[in-house]
């Protein structure tokens, strides 16, 4: 068993990506995740593994310098809040296009604008539909505890490795704030060689040079390159789906919701079962990939699906696509850093299915 | 003597340094990126280090300079250039990292990047293409474009009362703790190309040391833009821009050498 440890989720994401043989991390402070940098300063990186640690001047300047230490192929990761994560998007768009493996953490609070540093789920179109310029997608984790901001971290790394692509983990300011029991995992040593295919480490006699860019003026190699991508993301679709099922098997209505949501209707599926109500939790793991063909299966024999986002309504549209009309998809949402109890989740799904 | 005879190795005086593709360079005829390109690539291959060298091509007319750069290269979003050899150097401190940025990028919608890498003292060379106006976009004004200057947005001449002044972004990082070496330099001429490349081949060396930033502006010109033929470009340089942008070493060994 690896060591146990009470962590605030910005500090496991923290302490994960030093265990997980992390080369750099770029950041700028914003509420609610300066836990993250924070963290990592007290901790000396450099000292324990050689990673390197630099505060930015901007989101846009750490999301570049990313860019640059990717394009070495080393493990750069950068984390953020929507605002901050809005100003990284051209960057993201270039490290896409580019085709350059890297982590991104958005610790998500309320908006639009400077909005609230409450805890919020409004940024999953930005995250999962491309967010920047561009036909492009991030391959996105979604953690539902501190636990699983720690292990997200070394399982980020390696699919955006494993795909060259850039990875979110798609996290909100209850997991990145709240304490949580974390198992964490023994120490990974750091990359010493590169993968000289494409690697930007200085040419070397015994091959070609490489470059790293997401430029083409030739409209017919630019869709080609388009083309490469979609097929990328395709694999990701048959590969990569992760979800987790609660009493799915045999209910009537199944509760769609994702990170800290996902928390809240667990219980609120404990309520409904105690009432004789068939209630079960679909949690999407990767937002993209979309678990899209687990939740068509159950949308065969469900009487109704609830989806209960932080936000006004976004994960729903990726829901009602893959019922496909088969059966209600019903939403309910709060925002601008509301949390809704599981006592009123309950309600809803009772008086959207049941009538109460 | 026939050509035979001429083209014999022991009459070569000069070649070009196999650092160049083969690629035809995209530049408008007169350009003065064909001079720096060439300057950077010779000075690589002089001080025998491309197998540890990487550069940024920044947005603007030298962002296909991989193309024709045969080295390891990096293409970056618009201004972000200096960001980006940041996050390379600070992963690999003993490699050569530089940036080849024109005035837009670095002057305007880079000025952040530019300021804080240099402040900080990145270990790294900025090679700052300084021609008054944003040529690949169709010669609209620069943040360096001098008062009274045409361009496709000043199309009466750039009235500082009503555009704000020209930023000398030279003089501004001179003062910076971070800056090792600074200079302006010119490619106008035989003699200036040589003075260029003197101070380029500083600013590359001074990356051994690790004290700084090497920061070298190239003032150059941009006959397409500047709606002239290459010699009246070249004569308009020589009598406007070094007048406001004068040439010559301005940090020294951390040492301010000259005020701008």
């Amino acid at each position: 068993m690896g060591e146990l440890r009470l962590m605030k989720g910005n500090e496991a994401i923290a302490e994960a990506a030093i265990r997980a043989g992390c080369d750099a991390y770029f950041g700028y402070p914003i509420t609610p995740q300066s836990e993250v940098m924070e963290y990592l300063a007290a901790e000396e990186p450099h000292k324990r593994t050689g990673m390197v640690l630099l505060q930015a001047e901007s989101e846009i300047a750490a999301i570049n310098m990313v860019y640059g230490a990717a394009g070495t192929g080393k493990k750069a990761m950068t984390s953020s809040s929507s605002p901050g994560i809005s100003l990284k998007q051209e960057g993201i768009s270039y490290l896409a296009g580019s085709e350059l493996p890297c982590l991104i953490v958005n610790v998500v609070r309320g908006g639009p604008g400077l909005g609230t540093i409450g805890p919020a789920q409004s940024d999953y179109f930005q995250a999962t539909k491309g967010g920047g310029h561009g036909d492009y997608r991030l391959l996105v984790l979604a953690p539902a505890s501190v636990q699983e901001m720690a292990d997200f971290v070394p399982l980020g790394f390696d699919l955006a490795f494993k795909y060259r692509n850039p990875v979110m983990i798609l996290s909100d300011g209850i997991i990145g704030q709240m304490m949580e029991k974390v198992e964490l995992f023994e120490q990974r040593p750091r990359n010493t060689t590169f993968d000289q295919s494409w690697t930007t480490t200085g040419k070397t006699p015994d091959r070609e040079r490489n470059i790293i860019t997401s430029l083409d003026l030739d409209p017919a190699k630019m869709e080609l390159h388009n083309r490469d991508l979609q097929a990328k993301y395709q694999k990701m679709k048959e590969n990569e789906v992760r979800f987790e099922e609660i009493e799915c098997s045999d209910a009537d209505y199944i509760l769609v919701a994702y990170g800290s949501s996902a928390r809240i209707c667990q219980k609120t599926v404990k309520l409904a079962r105690q009432k004789g109500i068939k209630a079960g939790l679909l949690r999407p793991i990767t937002l993209f990939p979309f678990p899209t063909d687990i939740i068509n299966s159950y949308a065969q024999k469900v009487k109704g699906f609830l989806t209960i986002e932080l936000s006004m309504g976004q994960m729903v549209e990726d829901v009602r696509l893959a019922v496909n009309g088969l059966v209600k998809v019903e939403f309910y949402g709060r925002s601008g850093g509301v949390i809704p109890s599981p006592d009123e989740v309950l309600k809803v799904l009772e008086q959207k299915f049941i009538g109460g | 003597m026939d050509v035979k005879d001429i083209i014999r190795d022991e009459n070569l005086v000069y070649k070009r340094t196999k650092l160049l593709t083969d690629k035809p360079l995209s530049y408008c005829p007169g350009c003065g990126h064909g001079v720096v390109h060439r300057l950077v690539m010779e000075i690589i291959e002089e001080m025998d280090i491309v197998s540890d060298t990487i550069g940024i091509a920044p947005v603007g007319c030298s962002v296909l300079a991989y193309e024709f750069m045969d080295i390891d290269m990096q293409q970056v979003p618009h201004g972000r250039a200096p960001a980006t050899a940041t996050g390379i150097k600070r992963c690999w401190p003993d490699k050569f990292v530089f940036t080849y940025q024109g005035d837009g990028d670095l002057a305007a919608i880079g000025t952040s990047e530019t300021i804080h890498a240099c402040n900080r003292g990145e270990n790294i060379t900025i090679v700052f293409i300084n021609n008054g106006i944003y040529g690949m976009t169709g010669g609209q004004m620069a943040p360096t474009t001098i008062p009274g200057m045409r361009s496709s947005t000043t199309p009466y001449g750039r009235d500082t009362s009503l555009m704000g002044n020209p930023l000398k972004m030279t003089d501004l990082v001179v003062h910076l703790p971070g800056t090792y070496f600074v200079s302006r330099q010119a490619v106008h001429t035989a003699v200036n190309v040589r003075k260029a490349k003197k101070a380029l081949r500083m600013a590359f060396e001074n990356q051994k040391l690790k004290k700084g930033t090497s920061f070298v502006e190239i003032v150059s010109n941009c006959p397409s833009g500047w709606k002239m033929t290459p010699v009246q470009a070249n004569k308009w340089l020589e009598e406007n821009m070094i007048p406001f942008y004068p040439l010559g070493d301005m940090k020294v060994n951390g040492e301010i050498v000259k005020q701008g």
